[in-house]
């Protein structure tokens, strides 16, 4: 259980670890947190020739809100997030879904960008960056590229980055002040990955829904936005028939893989309960009368 | 491959050494720093027992690299007690059996101090969440949710200590709760006879506080 030996780099700023990866490329792996890359090396199942630890490129963790969009740098830690007073008043259904990844100890070095440069169909934060139409910025020696969350996510534990870029901030944008959201997971210990998690915002006005987001988790080898299932919600007066409908739509959404800890089938099952659950919570927090 | 040198402070003391990129901080606080209070469970981010307190937040020692902890605040388990007086967390789990082989304990203790700064009065639900990241084989929990609980109110009533010592630090003013008397009288080795003693002193001095008072 001891790594493989390694060249270890330790960048201090964004334009040297870019310079680093740009030389290095294949070779290397960027190393945020550690939580999900440590464990693998741990194993060995990674050996990677070269890492670039960006932990000490101060000018990567921060947390702003520019015009509703939450700017998040990509070595902001998950904990940090979880606490802070931006993100509760302007993404809580961010704020609901950090404190179920992993466990404290994992949070207070996990970070935000390497959360979704690891690209773990079970981690929250790919739902809710997909469903909430994030998107990261990357650098690389050949210049910045902005990529949207339906471009991100490749298949499991792989992105599009080249592996000569490095994610250096996320956008997520707000939630509508008047929108209701809900995270809802199931996992089998607390804090394990989920087999299956969903997160839901609902908007509207006049008692009608005008925008619906439905991210899952844990249900295919990327995280699923939930399409037909949003576009049968927008326009619609909120009802427990409707709720149902669209737990049916969701289910036909997802493709899950079964596993040693959950068939196909439950996970397809659990997947349109849990997303029935939480419209409805969603729902009970929306202030959609006016 | 390179050898990296290493400064950080473990519980207030300075420690230099150096070490391959490879070597995990837990490997390195024990097997250089020789504080071998840390242990090693699966060496994969799941079971716990390798829990510190690095720059004041709980981290897993086994998903760090010692390079990385350069010029770091390390706190271990070995830094919570003060000589033979224990920290009221870790009376707590003494008096409420929360432990029994005490591999996970190290671990489960350095969680709890951040635990409880970050939340002095937590529910019970609150606490089984803020364990998790903890495994214990042997107690099946209960009573370490039960001292984790107890400590939170001895810890309270130290509070203004507390609040002026960083990262938890031992508030000396605590009183931990006393123990049950059946478990005190089971109990008979050199280290419940200072905690004993501890206590009694604790007491003594707690009633010639309250008789000043009065003469006052």
């Amino acid at each position: 259980m001891k790594p493989a030996p390694f060249q270890y780099l330790c960048p201090r700023s964004v334009d040297e670890a870019v310079d680093q990866l740009a030389r290095h490329g294949d070779d290397a792996k960027v190393l945020a947190g550690g939580q999900s890359l440590v464990p693998l090396m741990n194993m060995r199942l990674a050996r990677p020739r070269v890492i670039i630890d960006i932990n000490r490129i101060d000018a990567l963790g921060y947390l702003h809100d520019d015009h509703g969009v939450l700017h998040v740098g990509a070595l902001t830690r998950q904990r940090a997030a979880e606490r802070s007073p931006l993100v509760a008043a302007r993404c809580p259904l961010l704020r609901d879904a950090l404190r179920l990844v992993g466990h404290v100890q994992i949070r207070t070095r996990g970070t935000i960008g390497g959360s979704l440069a690891h690209a773990d169909p079970a981690a929250e934060l790919t739902a809710i960056f997909a469903a909430l139409d994030g998107e990261i910025t990357a650098r690389s020696a050949r210049g910045t590229r902005v990529i949207a969350a339906p471009d991100l996510f490749v298949s499991y534990l792989t992105t599009s980055l080249d592996p000569r870029e490095l994610l250096v901030e996320v956008r997520i944008p707000a939630l509508p002040p008047d929108a209701g959201w809900s995270w809802m997971e199931i996992a089998r210990r607390h804090g394990d990955f989920a087999l299956a998690g969903v997160g839901v915002v609902l908007a509207g006005r006049r008692g009608v829904i005008a925008e619906a987001r439905i991210g899952l988790v844990g249900v295919g080898p990327t995280p699923v936005r939930a399409a037909r299932a949003e576009r049968m919600l927008n326009g619609q007066a909120p009802s427990e028939a409707l709720w149902a409908e669209a737990a049916d739509a969701v289910r036909a959404a997802v493709t899950p893989d079964g596993d040693i800890h959950a068939s196909a089938e439950y996970r397809k099952h659990v997947s349109g309960v849990l997303a029935q659950r939480a419209l409805r919570e969603a729902y009970s927090r929306a202030r959609m009368a006016a | 491959m390179a050898v990296h040198p290493i400064t950080l402070r473990v519980n207030g003391r300075e420690y230099s050494g150096q070490a391959e990129a490879r070597k995990t901080l837990a490997d390195f606080i024990r097997e250089d720093c020789g504080l071998t209070g840390t242990h090693l469970g699966c060496e994969h981010g799941v079971c716990g027992a390798c829990t510190i307190l690095m720059d004041g937040e709980a981290v897993r020692s086994c998903l760090l690299f010692a390079v990385q902890a350069e010029g770091a605040d390390l706190k271990t388990v070995e830094g919570l007690a003060d000589g033979d007086r224990l920290h009221p967390i870790q009376q707590a789990y003494w008096d409420h059996h929360a432990l029994q082989c005490g591999f996970c304990t190290p671990g489960f203790l350095m969680t709890t101090v951040a635990f409880l700064r970050d939340n002095p009065r937590p529910t019970e639900r609150e606490i089984r969440e803020g364990l998790a990241g903890n495994l214990c084989r042997c107690t099946g929990y209960q009573n370490i949710v039960e001292a984790v609980a107890a400590a939170a109110e001895a810890l309270a009533s130290g509070a203004i200590a507390q609040a002026a010592a960083p990262h938890g630090v031992v508030p000396r003013a605590a009183v931990p709760a006393p123990l049950p008397p059946a478990r005190a009288a089971a109990a008979v080795d050199g280290i419940v006879r200072r905690a004993r003693r501890r206590r009694k002193a604790v007491a003594v001095k707690k009633t010639s506080k309250r008789q000043r008072k009065r003469s006052r």
